[in-house]
């Protein structure tokens, strides 16, 4: 932990998060914290449990047992219309973008302007204007979502998600069905408007080239559990080693480089690939 | 298997069938609880875009309806008159099929049909447009933007089945009204349309409008509900918004014939 962030209040805390649906565990005992302006990647593969932590976070669904805290709130003991005020101040990219398709890229961005400020209807229309401009999508505000591309989907996304101002962005698999140009290029602007903005950002993806472009801090998450929580360079020092002997540095390697051999197919082998497969296809990942 | 595990066996699944349904028809009710809060605040303070939302609701789910309500309307009307003439003319009775017509149609037929008709056109559309955004994350952005997904998706949708239903239901009445008497015109001789419209009018009376009316808008409230409900509840991507949008028109159909049953039982009591 650095000087600075020994001196700040996180704006995310988790702590001893677990979380059952029926007999399967799929967090089991995460901590961790986010502090103001940090970039940080959670990271895994497949049924790991990082969508499930983000929605935790995010205040969709309750932990079975520990705790999160957002922005100062604990939201096991907070009641809807708090959560509700609390979700103003922040915003999220969601993996599909989540565009309402029966409204224009601009309606889309106006939406939480109109229903959440007293704003006139000219003034949501300049900031409409300038919040397209941030992600570069002006020339698509009269366009519908069905008519613009992935790339451009989630610029929009991006857009309606930074409307209000918010604190913290939270971004589901931002780089999910990119080509490798398109996939930077959001990078590149998540990097930009976290900095613009002075925002935290929490990522959740397992492209490796966008997490090591973005990340101030990596968390990996691995069956449930934190295997590991440090900042880029340390990642970076592991993923450019060689092999150590130790199972869990190892297995970190062969995640961030992609190999085909290594500790994560040693155990798919031993604990049969098809229990791995149905763990994964059991969609809580 | 022996007997005493066959028998556990049909008695947990009766059990989980039970569970299942208790779960389904309590979903189904806090969503009929929160789509009424919903519609009370929107009232008390409407937005442009709340009434936006219902007229586009009631011309997509109304407009496209007519067409099919007013030909299957039209036929039952025909049908009636040709299935009772010949039993009333045994009794001299045949002027008198005007008068069942309008009472069996108006009362029952006329909205039921209509419902039927609905749930197919409108609540399966309505199911898979909302189980569509759920698989698109739209109705997550929703709540992740501090905006209820029951106001803004299920209110317009709920209130525009129940107020088309009102409008298709009355629509209904006539259609069948005119399809008997194309049909005794057509086919049935003078001693059936000459009075047609005379007997119809001499023998309805205001309480039987009203009372289809008012099961209309139960039918109408009830498969808008269903069919939110189905959409919003999808799972596991096309797969599920096929499910959803065939378990609408299956439950809107079961939960129409239910409630036209308890309307009816009621309206026997205060002798309506």
């Amino acid at each position: 932990m650095t000087d600075q962030q020994n001196n700040l209040e996180p704006v995310i805390r988790v702590v001893d998060l677990v979380k059952r649906f029926g007999d399967h565990t799929v967090l089991n005992g995460v901590t961790f914290d986010v502090f103001p302006g940090e970039m940080v990647v959670i990271m895994g593969g497949s049924g790991c449990g990082k969508s499930t932590l983000l929605r935790h976070i995010i205040g969709s669904i309750l932990p079975t047992s520990g705790r999160v805290e957002l922005l100062g709130e604990d939201l096991a003991k907070i009641d809807e219309p708090q959560l509700d005020e609390l979700r103003k101040r922040f915003g999220i990219l969601f993996q599909s973008g989540a565009l309402f398709n029966s409204m224009t890229v601009g309606e889309n961005v106006a939406l939480p302007l109109q229903e959440h400020t007293d704003l006139d209807a000219d003034t949501i229309d300049i900031m409409v204007k300038i919040k397209l401009e941030q992600v570069d999508l002006l020339a698509a505000e009269d366009l519908m979502p069905a008519e613009i591309s992935g790339g451009m989907k989630k610029r929009a996304g991006l857009a309606r998600a930074i409307a209000m101002d918010p604190e913290i962005l939270f971004y589901d698999e931002p780089s999910a069905g990119l080509d490798p140009v398109t996939s930077a290029e959001i990078d590149q602007l998540m990097i930009d408007l976290t900095r613009k903005l002075g925002v935290s950002g929490v990522v959740v993806t397992h492209e490796m080239d966008s997490a090591f472009a973005i990340a101030d801090r990596m968390i990996m998450l691995d069956k449930g559990r934190v295997l590991m929580n440090a900042p880029r360079a340390e990642f970076e020092k592991i993923r450019d080693g060689d092999p150590t002997g130790d199972e869990k540095i190892d297995l970190i390697r062969q995640f961030l480089r992609g190999d085909p051999d290594g500790p994560i197919t040693q155990r798919r082998q031993d604990s049969g690939y098809e229990e791995d497969l149905l763990a994964t296809a059991g969609g809580f990942g | 298997m022996t007997m005493a595990e066959r028998q556990n066996n049909i008695i947990e699944s009766l059990g989980l069938r039970a569970m299942g349904l208790c779960e389904y028809l309590g979903g189904l009710t806090l969503l009929l609880g929160a789509t009424a809060v919903w519609t009370v605040r929107s009232l008390a303070r409407p937005r442009w875009r709340d009434i936006h939302s219902l007229s586009e609701q009631v011309v997509r789910v109304g407009i496209r309806s007519v067409g099919i309500v007013a030909l299957v309307q039209g036929f039952i009307g025909a049908i009636l008159a040709l299935q009772l003439v010949p039993t009333l003319e045994q009794y001299g009775q045949e002027s008198q099929v005007a008068a069942i017509i309008g009472i069996g149609g108006f009362r029952m037929l006329g909205p039921i049909f209509t419902a039927v008709v609905l749930s197919g056109f409108a609540g399966a559309s309505i199911a898979a447009e909302l189980g569509t955004m759920v698989v698109a994350e739209e109705i997550e952005a929703l709540e992740a933007m501090s905006l209820p997904p029951v106001r803004f998706l299920v209110v317009p949708r709920v209130l525009a089945t129940f107020i088309v239903m009102l409008l298709l239901t009355t629509f209904a009445d006539l259609m069948i009204a005119l399809g008997g008497y194309l049909v005794s015109r057509l086919a049935l001789g003078p001693a059936v349309y000459l009075e047609y419209w005379q007997n119809m009018r001499d023998t309805l009376e205001g309480s039987d409008y009203v009372t289809g009316l008012v099961q209309g808008g139960v039918f109408g409230v009830l498969l808008g509900l269903i069919a939110c409900f189905e959409g919003l509840k999808v799972k596991g991507g096309a797969q599920g918004v096929g499910k959803a949008t065939t378990m609408t028109v299956v439950n809107s159909i079961v939960a129409i014939v239910l409630a036209a049953c308890v309307c009816t039982i009621v309206f026997y009591l205060f002798k309506l």
